[in-house]
Order: C-alpha cells, then structure tokens, then sequence
C-alpha cells in the first residue's frame, strides 16, 4: 500500500507518463501480464468482437461498442489494448461517438503516447471549427492528453484559444494553462502571460477559471491582480459559483497584503483578551504619537460590500468563503452579519454541517458573542452523526458563560444520558471544561460529575474520573470526601486511565486521606500483577509518596511493590521501580538526591488547563482544507499578515487610454432600464463629488441628473431579464452607515464610469461577436432633422447616433430621438407604424402615452441597417396622424469601434488583402498632420477606435460593422509634403470604398 | 481541485469510477474502508480523510459513498457542495440515484461527469445547461435513437451558457402554461421530558414547477414578508428587488427548482414575547418505564393534536431506539401498525391519521434481559407528521404577477407543514 502511494505522488510529475502506465497495469486486474491472466480470457475474447464492431462500417454498431468500452473504463477495467480500434473514430461526424472516442483518448492517451498522436491534427483541425463548442471541446482533449511530445502545440492552441471571440473557448483556455502546468512546470513564463491576458477578459465567464488558473500557476505574481482588482470585486455577483469561491479566496489572500489592517480601532469588541491586550498597549502608543484615525481604503470597502448579497447563495461553499472573507478582513464589529447564514448551512447534508461547525467551532472560541444568540440551533438531537455530536458539543461549551451555564449544563445532563456513550463521555469532558472556564460552577460541575460515578456505564464512570482528578487538581482543599469517595470506587471500576486516575489522585493528596490511602496501596500490591501498564506506574508513584509521608505503615508494602516492579515484563515499569527505589530508599551510593526526594515526588502541581481542540486552528485561514485536517494541506497558501503600512493604492487605479466623453442621451439611455434608478442617481452623485478634478465630466454628470428627474412616463419597459444585472450594478449601499463618508462609499471614479457606461449586460451580450468592442472615442453631437415641426403638426422630431453597442440586438444600430411637442395640445400614442423596405428590422420603442406641450422625451430605438446606407423608412404616428420619415445612416454610423493592439491589427491586415483593401493617396491640410486632430476626424467620420500605433506617422484605426461584425481596418499613413495615404481594410468592400470617399473628404478639409 | 471520484455501495465496492487528471489508483480508497470500519454507523465515516498522499472528501447519499480524490488545498465544503449537486443531477436524470441506476446508465453518467467537470473545475452544474447538452434518457427517446441513430448529445452550445440567463434555455414551449409553487413549512422541535418545548425552529422552502412559455418574469409577493428571517435564493431571484421591496422578482428555470428557502425566527412570530415559541402542532404523553430488578417494563404513548389552525394531522410515524436491554415488545396500538425489530432494537409505530376524538395510543410492556440491570436512559422519540394546506408560520402569498409574456398562465400554490428534526424526550 505504502510503496503505491509513493508512486501515486509522482503522478503529475513530469515524467509521470511512463510511471502511470506501469501502475495502470499493476493495479487493473485484466492487465496484460502476470498472474491470473487465464481467468480474464473471457474478457480478451470479448475485446475483440469490439475491435470487430468499431472497425465496421455501421456507426450504430461503433457506437455500441464505444458504449461498452466506456462501461469498461467506468469499472476500471482495462480496455488500452483498443486503443488503434478507437482512435480510428476520433473524426468521426456523430458527435456522440466522438465524445466517447474523446473519453477514451484521455483515460489512456498517457499510456499510448505514440498512438495517440495519431489524433492531433484531427483536433488541430477542430480547433479552427466554426462551432464555438467544438473548438471547445478539442482544446480540452488536446490540453487532457497528457502527452509531453505534444506541449509545443497545447501552448500554441492556449494561446490561441486565450484570444478566442467566444467566452466559452476562452474559459476552456483557462482551464487547459492548468492542465499544461501540470504536465510542464517549465511553461510557466508563457503560462503566466496568457493568464495575464486573460485577467483582463470582462466576460463573467472566464473571470472564475483564469483565477483558478492563477492560483495554481503563479499565486505569487500579486501584482497581476491590482489592475483588475475592482473588476473583479464588480463582477463578482455575476459570476458562476463556483467562480466566485475561487476568487472570494484569491481576493482574500490579495486583500491581506494590500490594505492596513481594519481591527485596531475597535479592540474593545475583541474577546480574545490577549491580543486585546497587546494591541490596546500598542494603540496607546502609537496614538500619542500620531493621531491619524483608520480609514478604509475604499477598495477594502468595495470587496465587503460586494461579496455581502452572496451570504444569500443557495451554494454553500459560496456562502463559507463570504464568511471567512468577512473573518479575516472585516472590522470586528461587522462579522456578525455572517452569523445568520452560517446557521442556516446547518440544515443542510451532514456533510456540510460538519465542516460549517468545524469552523464556528475555531470562530466561537474568539468570538463568544456572535453565536450565542443562536445557541439553541447547536442543541444536539439523538439522531446526529457522532462527529456532529462532539463538535456541537465543542461549540456550546465554548459557549459557556455565565449567564447561559445553567441552560448548557441542564442540557448537558440529557446528553450524559445518551445511548452514545462516547458521546455522553465527550460531554463529561465539555462539563470539566465548563466547570474550570467558569468558577461560580465549579462546585455544581462537580457533584454532578460525582453523581455520575454511579453510573452503570463504565466509560461514563472513568471519564468522569478523569475529569475530576483535573478539577480536583485546581482546588484540591475542600474535597477530601470526594477522594474518599473515588477510593471506594476502585473496588468496582476496571477501566485503566480511571484506576490510574484515582491512584494518581491518592497519592497527590495522601496526606488528606491518611487513613485511606495505606489501604488502597495494600489493595493494590494484591492485585498488582493483573494490572495494565499505566495502573502499575500509578501504583508505583503511590506507594513512592506514601513511603515519604507515611513510611511507618507502608514502608514493607512499597518494598513489595519495587520488588514486584522490578521483575516486571514492561521495561518503562522496570526503568520506573529502579529510578523510584534509588531516590527514596536512602543509602550509601544515592546520596544527594534522595535529599530532594520529597521535593521532587510532592512538588505542587499546576492544574491541567482543560482547552478546546480548536483552539489553534485559528493559525489556518477559515474554510480551508489545512483548517479541517488541522495540518498544512499540499498547496496551502498562507494568508499574511496585515501589513504596517498600506502599499501603493494606485495601483489599482485603471486608466482610460481615451477620455470618454459621456453624452447625456447615454446616460438617459442607460436609466431608462435602471428599475431603481435612485440608488444610481446616489451613486453617481458621489462619483461626481469625487471627480472634482475632471470638471468637464462633473457637469455632464448634472446634465444626467436633471434628465433623471423626469417623470416616470417614459419609464420604458425594460426587456425582462435586464434589471437584474442592472440592479446588481446599483450595488447596495444603504447598509454603508453614514459615518464612512463619500471616500468609503465609493471607489474612484473610474471604474464607476465604466460601470455606468457599460453595464455586463452589453459586454456579455457583445463578447459573444468580439472580444472587445469599446466605447466610441467619438460621439458626434449633430442631430439630424427626422420631421419638422410644420410637417408634423406640431410634433418635430431628432435623431442621431449614439455609436453606442445597442441594448436590443447586437446587429442593431442604437439611434436616439428626440420628440418634442411644439403644438398647444397634448400629443397622445406616439408610436412607430409602418416600415419599409418590409423586412427591415426595427426595435422601436416603447408607445408614448402622451406627450404635454412643449415636453420633450429622449428615445432610443434599434435598426439593423443590414450594413447599407440604405435609409430605413418608417412611419411617426400620434393618435391622429401618420407621418413618413426616413433615416439616413452615414457610413461611419454603421460601425461599432474595437479596440485591439497593433499586432492583432497587423494579423487582421494580413487577411484582408487584395479585394478586401482599397487605398487613396490625398493631400491633408496642414493641421491634420498631427495625430490628435487626425484621430478626432477620422474618429467623427466613423465609429472606429484608435488603434495604438508603434510608428508616429501611422495612424491605425479598427472597427467593425454593426450587422455583420466584419472587421474594419483603417490605415492614415502620413508622408512628406503633406500627402498621405488611406488604405481600408474590409470584406464589405462597398463600405470600404464608401468610407474611404468620405475620409478623403473629411481630411482634405480645413 | 477535483482529481477522481469513487463510487463506493454499502457493501464496500467500488462499482464507478471517474479519472479527471492522471489516473489514481483505486487503492486509495483501502484508507476510505478502513474508516468504514471503524464508524459503527455508515453515517459515521469522516468526510475529509487526509491519506499520505491524497485527501479524500466524501458524501453519503442514498446509501452509496461518492469519494471525491484531492490532491491540494481546496475548500472542503466546494467539493462537497459539488458531489451533493452530482447526486442532485443523477437524481434529476434517473429519478432515482441507486447503484443499478447509475449502473444502467453508465455512459450517460460518463457524459455528465465529463461535462460537469474539466480538470477537476465545475464547468456546467445547471440542470438546464446539461439537459441540453445531453438529454435525460427516456423509453420513449432510447425507441426513436436506436431507429433514427439520433444521440442523446446535443451539437451547439446551449444556449443559457452563454446568456444573460444561464438557468433558462431559450425556445421554450408549452400547450398548457402553468406555474406551481408549494411552501413547505418544517418544524424542527426538541420536546423535553415534561412536555415543554426546548428548541423549536421552522425552516421552509418554496418549491417551484414552471412550465411557462418563453422569457417570462414573475414576481411573488407575500402578505407578511417580515416573517422571513434568513433567506437564500435561487440564482434567479434579484437580490435587490428582495432587499428594497421583499418582493420576489425572477426570471424561473425551466421546469423544477427550489425557488427560496428560508428560516422564520420566533422573535418575529410572537413580537411581544422575546422567548421563542413556535406552535407546536403535536403533543406527546408518554410513560415508559424500566423497574429494577424484574425483566418488565411498561410502554405507554398517546399523541394528540395541538395548534394546529384547525387542520387535520396525517401520516403520522413514530420511531423511537429503544435501550439495548429489550428484548421484545408487546404493545397494542389503537390505530395504524406498530413493528420492533429486535436486532436494532427499532421501534416504528405508523399511526396515520390523528383522530382528535379517539387519540391514538400505544400501550403494552417490554421485556428486558433478564438479570441486566435497568437502563439509565429513556428512549427519545421521533415524529413525524404532515399538515396538509397550511404553513405554520403563516407565512401567505399576496399574489404572483407575469410580465414579458402574453398568454394567461395557469397558477397554484400550495401550503404544507411537516415534522423536520421533531423530538421527544423523555
């Protein structure tokens, strides 16, 4: 057992290959060689009607084979030697059959490895698969197939896949740089620059396996977290729960390195009265010397406040890493909000009570006060597991206080009754406990567990034996009667540590029980030869003592005893007479110690402190593997210290490559789907208090709260499933009291714009099309006429483009109108009628019910243009009227700007050549000729994002067109004497040529 | 994380097994049946076993072991969570989660495990993400794929994975729109030797079956929210509707799904009183006693109904472990059937309904070794019953609302009471 063990560790080492394929043929009982071999010949035969059967034409009859095989693998039979057979199948179209091909490539690719590379170029191919979950699905076999030769083509898929457009691939990504670790330690440095990468991805769905993956490949690099630290922490909600488990802890550990710590301040909520006291003694000094109050860093603040909602997962190991994020880094006055949920895990499977107690149990003996209230839910019931039973008996007693001890012993009294009996002698010991934490029960404890000593049940008896021999150690004055009464006892009890117990006890106090403690020794030395080991040294340490306090009676007895000792069969027994003999016997050779001897047998003794079990599991972080086993589990990271003085805060700070310029009719777009939007409005105020140094934003952010004040009658109905991640970005803050001011309550403004800008639900509806589609870097702020005022009677009405990703279909191009009623009466049912061309696809917005003269009301609408300039016709219509109208996109509406780095850009470039690229070479005016007015004129002609560029004379711009998602790629080239050349990269080469008309116009424009 | 699982029977074999990373041998697992021999009951096996080179983390359920194999620090309670929602899917899939179950269905228990899991990391655990990557075997469906050569694995992404609503499949349909929702009230109670009440505690639960036709968004709002003390949610539920309104707002699964469950402190029942005091619906006389020195004792039990709103109290079972010393009892129920297994010395006593007019009792005598002497404890005994058509906290839904859909959907809902955790000392 122990030498396969050992070979099991090097599993995942590197050359673990070849060691797991002896082991596999050790262990399955069909292997090839050794014993036994003939008794498994039906098996072979059956092996091979399923070569038969996968090498037939017939996919059923593959299929049914492959079934079999799997129920091999799944009895941990040995099927390898199909391994040819199957692999032939790995490309096969029924997509059933080629899973199953897939679990048996995994299960033995290691053990094959030659045959195995058979299958990689099938699922090279794969991999460039139109289906995101084939190409998924290939990258995890590829990364599973534990074949070293292969390593160079699992990077290059990683990597590959870690730039993937869909999420899915992307996590998949995720989880093969683990597997690619494991297999290869030495790929760390490339492992980390894709982990690197993929930190910074904004799908939800990624976010909780790239952390995985950090905290398995490079858990040191902290410094990769800081900025996406607050990405993080907004996510969060939105992730998938398993995710949020790995990355509560990860940002647990980050936390401790990277904020003060938040406990000095209130020591007086510390029970612990040690470190209460330490720190008190510190706080004193420190603050005569510097009298700076702790305040949070708002990121500290922003990790608490957003992993509070998951105290109400339905996952409980969600709801456990929220508590021990809350344990270690929460001011002490706010753990307790934690309590209640813990209780609740307790109804759930045993399973999980045991560990959820296992930590109040470590948490209790800190923090008596947050589970008192709720001390009745740990009441053990009869039918409990034994180890829920002692733990909820750990955790009453430390429990225990004053005011509640006569409620807990009542109980106990039950419990000592159990049919259990090791449970009723746990109890007996969580009663010596009781009894010495508190000292007005000490007396109570104490006859009780006396009372016990008649009980029937032997381990009851000797545990309370031993229990009392400890009380009785602490206050030994008063008890005489006791100990008399235990002599008594040693006539019926057979239980060794009991005899030892009381022997001890006896001899401890002989000289209260003088009369007594001859006759016990008297007893003894009869039945010395039958007794246990332990018993026989106890006897030896009385008969010790009573020959130095009383060597007239029992000096011939002690004789007898050292005489009987020393033939004893137990060496530790022999060892013991001999030493005993020599210090008590005076004579000639011992000398000077026997001198002492009285001083050393009768020494007082200090009473045995009676601890938790629990008390140093506290040195583990809380909900860890290492905490329930109570040694360091492999792969435990340490939770550090709180450090002194914070590290740099800004290097969380996310900077803005471009200043955002936010339009107002975004930010009514966006609050126009917040169903609560008074807790933004709260939230933006005090971003805006926060963002005094960009003014120009401050003012915008008025403009945004006059439009919120409008009434609710353009309350749009919302898509339904939206408010939901709307209202998780509204994070909750009225639990924030008002006393941590607007610096706690907020993180810096940066990630709170990005919030508002681009709540999850356009990133992830997006992420699906591209990896990252950005804001535009420009909004143009004409608006277009849609219908006059005389036309309309009354009714006029604007529109322009957002550039915005639109909120209904990604395809769409957002548009915002404006209506406004110029008319002396209200305008009722305002609502979009007809279309044409018919199939032109419109999200229109809601009906207006009325509109009061002289109001005017923001809408927004979609419109698939399909990628033309085509102009979508439509008809406005009010209650009474009808009117055509028409909008006409520029070409550089139909865009939707990317952000990428130079060298996708040069990779995406390299594709679209020949038909797909158009160039012109113009002169520009002299002012275009540096980048700033450049970027801003080409970015107002078209939605398209600055593409950061090596070369100051190349300007690189991306996009993509909103229907289609094909990629745009604009090249300003500048030369000498003010002539440039614009090259457009397109598949949609009739917009390409369109655009680049109007870019020539618009740069050879003053 | 999550290197192998081990399926494991009451018999000590290991009939599944399931490999994520490098194969582990079975062996492992002689450190798992070694604590099996040592735990004198099956529940009492340790679920962390720390072994010198693996830890192993197990779950009981349905009396098979799932032994999770770990190699690294990982939170206990996130493998155990994960091996309770691996039987949830079985169960889900199977309708039953037993060992011939799993073993008829091997291959799509193999497909689960390989979706539910990459590399050890929960990849897909959503019922409605699996039910449409793979499709839950029925007689109907294994007829039409052994005609057609269909499969039971879907070829596109699910939807739900990638979507804002990951419960929810899109493309839903249904003739008959219905949506049910049952408050299942437990009351988990510690009754003392004189009848009085030590701990009483009621934890519910709304269960939902939605069979609803597209996207819709329901709302549930109750007559007395404040009731609800602590709650936890289904992923669906938007916290902060709940936190600002105490109304329930969601977008629900398709089909099956516990909704909320949630936990009534006593404090808010009776406000005016601090100490906690739930209604306890059931009573107990009981008097068993064991005389020294003869080798008789006497059993009596009466139940009788007590708070009950005026609702009748079913399916009532008594089961109670009596102290080793009996031998064998004579007992003569009023009502319902009464048997005593002599091995595990198991009394079970299925009342049925309580007649509040005739109570039901159960009187006789036990026969006790003889010579041993008299037990030191009495037996504490456990109830169970139902309470059809009513919560006991009085816990009400105001009303259930759908938006986002046109139809008219069909709704019901549901009360019930039972005995969670309900003892008697005595």
């Amino acid at each position: 057992m122990l030498s396969m063990s050992t070979n099991n560790s090097s599993y995942n080492d590197q050359g673990g290959a070849d060691s797991a394929v002896e082991i596999g043929q050790e262990t399955t009982p069909t292997s090839n060689s050794g014993a036994g071999f003939g008794l498994f010949s039906t098996d072979f035969k059956k092996n091979d009607d399923l070569k038969e059967m996968l090498e037939n034409n017939k996919e059923s009859l593959k299929l049914e084979a492959m079934k079999r095989i799997v129920g091999l693998i799944a009895k941990g039979k040995n099927a390898s030697e199909l391994f040819p057979a199957v692999v032939k199948n790995v490309a096969s179209k029924n997509i059933e059959l080629k899973k199953l091909v897939y679990v048996y490539l995994v299960r033995y690719a290691e053990e094959q490895q030659d045959l195995a590379l058979l299958s990689i170029s099938t699922f090279q191919r794969a991999l460039k698969d139109p289906n995101q979950l084939i190409r998924a699905s290939a990258l995890r076999v590829l990364s599973s197939i534990r074949v070293p030769i292969i390593i160079p083509i699992m990077m290059l898929a990683i990597k590959e896949a870690a730039s993937d457009m869909s999420p899915y691939v992307r996590k998949t990504s995720a989880h093969a740089i683990q597997k690619l670790y494991s297999l290869d330690p030495d790929q760390k440095e490339h492992l980390i620059e894709v982990i690197e990468k993929l930190l910074k991805d904004k799908s939800t769905l990624v976010a909780g396996s790239v952390v995985m993956a950090f905290e398995e490949v490079c858990p040191e690099r902290i410094d990769l977290i800081h900025k996406n630290y607050r990405k993080l922490c907004n996510l969060l909600v939105d992730v998938e729960e398993w995710g949020q488990v790995v990355i509560i802890s990860m940002l647990t550990r980050y936390a401790r390195t990277q904020f003060t710590s938040p406990w000095r301040e209130d020591g007086v909520f510390d029970e612990n009265s040690e470190r209460a006291f330490y720190e008190s003694d510190e706080e004193k000094t420190r603050d005569d010397t510097e009298i700076k109050p702790y305040t949070m860093d708002p990121d500290h603040r922003l990790l608490l406040r957003n992993t509070k909602p998951l105290l109400q997962s339905r996952n409980t190991a969600v709801v456990m890493s929220v508590a021990q994020l809350y344990w270690h880094l929460a001011p002490r006055n706010e753990v307790s909000i934690v309590t209640k949920s813990l209780v609740r895990l307790l109804r759930s499977h045993r399973e999980v009570q045991y560990i959820v107690l296992q930590n109040i149990a470590t948490m209790s003996i800190q923090r008596k006060g947050m589970f008192e209230p709720y001390m009745k839910s740990f009441y053990v019931r009869s039918t409990d597991a034994t180890h829920i039973k002692s733990l909820k008996l750990e955790i009453l007693t430390n429990l225990a206080n004053e005011a509640n001890i006569s409620t807990i012993l009542r109980e106990f009294q039950t419990y000592v009754k159990s049919q259990d009996k090791q449970f009723a002698a746990g109890t007996i010991q969580a009663i010596g406990r009781c009894a010495t934490n508190i000292s007005e029960v000490t007396d109570t404890c104490l006859n009780g567990l006396v009372l016990l000593l008649s009980n029937r049940d032997e381990t009851v008896v000797a545990e309370s034996v031993v229990v009392i021999k400890k009380l009785l150690q602490a206050q030994p004055s008063q008890h005489s009667d006791i100990i008399k009464h235990m002599a008594k006892l040693l006539d019926n009890i057979t239980v060794s540590m009991a005899r030892a117990s009381i022997l001890w006890l006896i001899g401890e106090y002989c000289e209260r029980v003088p009369k007594i403690a001859p006759d016990v020794l008297r007893k003894m030395a009869k039945s010395f030869t039958s007794e246990e080991d332990i018993v026989k040294l106890q006897t030896v340490n009385l008969a010790a003592k009573l020959y130095l306090t009383n060597s007239k009676q029992t000096k011939l007895l002690t004789q007898y005893i050292l005489n009987l000792g020393k033939y004893d069969q137990n060496y530790d027994i022999r060892d013991r007479t001999r030493f005993i003999r020599q210090l008590i016997v005076p004579n000639e050779k011992s000398g000077a110690l026997s001198k002492y001897a009285r001083r050393i047998l009768l020494a007082p003794k200090p009473a045995p402190v009676l601890e938790s079990a629990y008390k140093d599991r506290d040195r583990y972080q809380l909900g860890t593997l290492s905490h329930t086993i109570n040694t360091k589990a492999s792969g435990y990271l340490e939770l550090s210290d709180w450090p002194a003085v914070a590290p740099d805060q800004s290097v969380r700070n996310v900077e803005v490559i471009e200043p955002v310029r936010i339009h107002p009719s975004i930010c009514t777009a966006l609050f126009h789907f917040c169903p609560d939007s008074s807790q933004s409005s709260e939230e933006s105020e005090k971003s805006s208090s926060q963002s005094e140094k960009s003014s120009s934003e401050s003012d915008i952010e008025q403009k945004k709260k006059k439009k919120m004040k409008k009434p609710p009658q353009k309350k749009n109905v919302k898509p339904p499933n939206k408010d939901r991640y709307q209202s998780v970005m509204c994070k909750p803050n009225s639990w924030v009291g008002p006393g941590f001011g607007a610096c706690v309550c907020v993180c810096d403004f940066s990630s709170c714009r990005m919030n508002l800008l681009r709540p999850h639900l356009f990133s992830r509806r997006l992420s699906v099309v591209i990896s990252c589609v950005s804001g535009p870097a420009f909004v143009p702020e004409k608006s277009h006429n849609l219908l006059h005022r005389m036309t309309g009677k009354g009714l006029a009405a604007q529109y322009q483009f957002t550039r915005q990703p639109c909120l209904y279909q990604p395809n769409m191009v957002s548009v915002q109108i404006s209506l406004t009623n110029t008319s002396d009466h209200r305008l009722e049912q305002i609502h979009i009628g007809e279309r044409s061309p018919a199939g032109l696809k419109i999200h229109c917005f809601n009906t207006i019910e009325f509109l009061e003269p002289d109001a005017s009301v923001t809408v927004s609408m979609g419109i698939d243009f399909n990628d033309s300039t085509q102009a979508a016709n439509f008809q406005l219509c009010t209650k009474e009227d009808q009117f055509s109208v028409s909008i006409q996109p520029a070409v550089g509406d139909l865009f939707l700007a990317v952000t990428m780095t130079e060298q996708d850009f040069r990779k995406e470039q390299g594709k679209l050549q020949g038909m797909n690229e158009c160039s012109a070479t113009i002169t520009v005016t002299a002012e275009n000729t540096s980048s700033q007015p450049l970027n801003r004129r080409v970015a107002a002609m078209a939605n398209v994002g600055v593409v950061p560029s090596g070369q100051d004379n190349v300007h690189r711009f991306a996009g993509k067109t909103a229907c289609s998602g094909a990629v745009l790629l604009v090249t300003v080239e500048l030369r000498e004497s003010s002539a440039a050349v614009i090259t457009i990269n397109t598949e949609k080469s009739v917009m390409g040529s369109m655009l680049l008309r109007d870019l020539k116009k618009s740069l050879a424009q003053a | 994380m999550i290197h192998s699982l081990f399926l494991v029977n009451s018999s000590g074999d290991i009939f599944l097994e399931k490999h994520w990373k490098s194969v582990v041998s079975r062996s492992v697992c002689d450190y798992f049946f070694e604590a099996q021999e040592r735990a004198s009951e099956p529940e009492n096996v340790p679920p962390v076993i720390p072994t010198p080179h693996h830890y192993l983390i197990s779950v009981l359920r349905h009396r098979i072991y799932f032994v999770a194999v770990i190699q690294s620090e990982v939170p206990p309670l996130f493998v155990i969570e994960f091996l309770h929602r691996v039987v949830d899917t079985f169960q889900d899939y199977f309708g039953v989660c037993t060992e011939a179950a799993i073993k008829d269905n091997v291959v799509v228990v193999y497909e689960l495990l390989e979706e539910m899991l990459d590399n050890g990391f929960p990849l897909a655990t959503e019922s409605n993400i699996l039910k449409e990557l793979i499709k839950p075997p029925t007689i109907l469906r294994t007829v039409v794929n052994t005609i057609t050569g269909s499969t039971n694995v879907g070829e596109q992404l699910p939807t739900g994975q990638l979507s804002v609503v990951p419960w929810r499949r899109t493309g839903v349909k249904y003739t008959n729109n219905e949506a049910y929702f049952d408050v299942v009230e437990e009351i988990d109670a510690i009754i003392d030797k004189s009848g009085s009440t030590i701990t009483a505690e009621i934890q519910g639960v709304i269960d939902a079956c939605v069979k609803l036709t597209g996207m819709p968004d329901l709302t549930l709002s109750f007559m007395n929210p404040r009731l609800l003390d602590d709650v936890s949610f289904h992923p669906c539920v938007r916290f902060k509707r709940w936190e600002a309104e105490r109304i329930l707002s969601f977008i629900p699964p398709d089909g099956n799904f516990r909704l909320l469950s949630y936990h009534v402190s006593s404090q808010n029942l009776h406000p005016l009183r601090s100490t906690s005091l739930v209604a306890i619906p059931v009573y107990v006389k009981h008097n068993i006693t064991f005389r020294e020195g003869s080798s008789q004792g006497r059993f009596e039990l009466t139940l009788g109904p007590k708070q009950t709103m005026g609702k009748g109290v079913e399916a009532v079972l008594v089961n109670s472990q009596l102290p080793r010393g009996v031998l064998n009892t004579n007992l003569n129920p009023s009502q319902g059937t009464y048997t005593f297994d002599p091995v595990t010395k198991l009394l079970t006593w299925d009342v049925g309904k309580i007649n509040p007019q005739k109570l039901p009792s159960l009187k006789g005598s036990m026969s006790l070794q003889a010579g041993a002497s008299k037990p030191d404890e009495n037996p504490t005994i456990n109830i169970q019953f139902k309470i059809q058509q009513s919560a006991l906290s009085g816990l009400k839904v105001n009303r259930l609302d759908m938006y986002g859909e046109k139809y008219k959907p069909f709704k019901g809902i549901k009360y019930m009471t039972k005995a969670g955790k309900f003892q008697v000392r005595t």
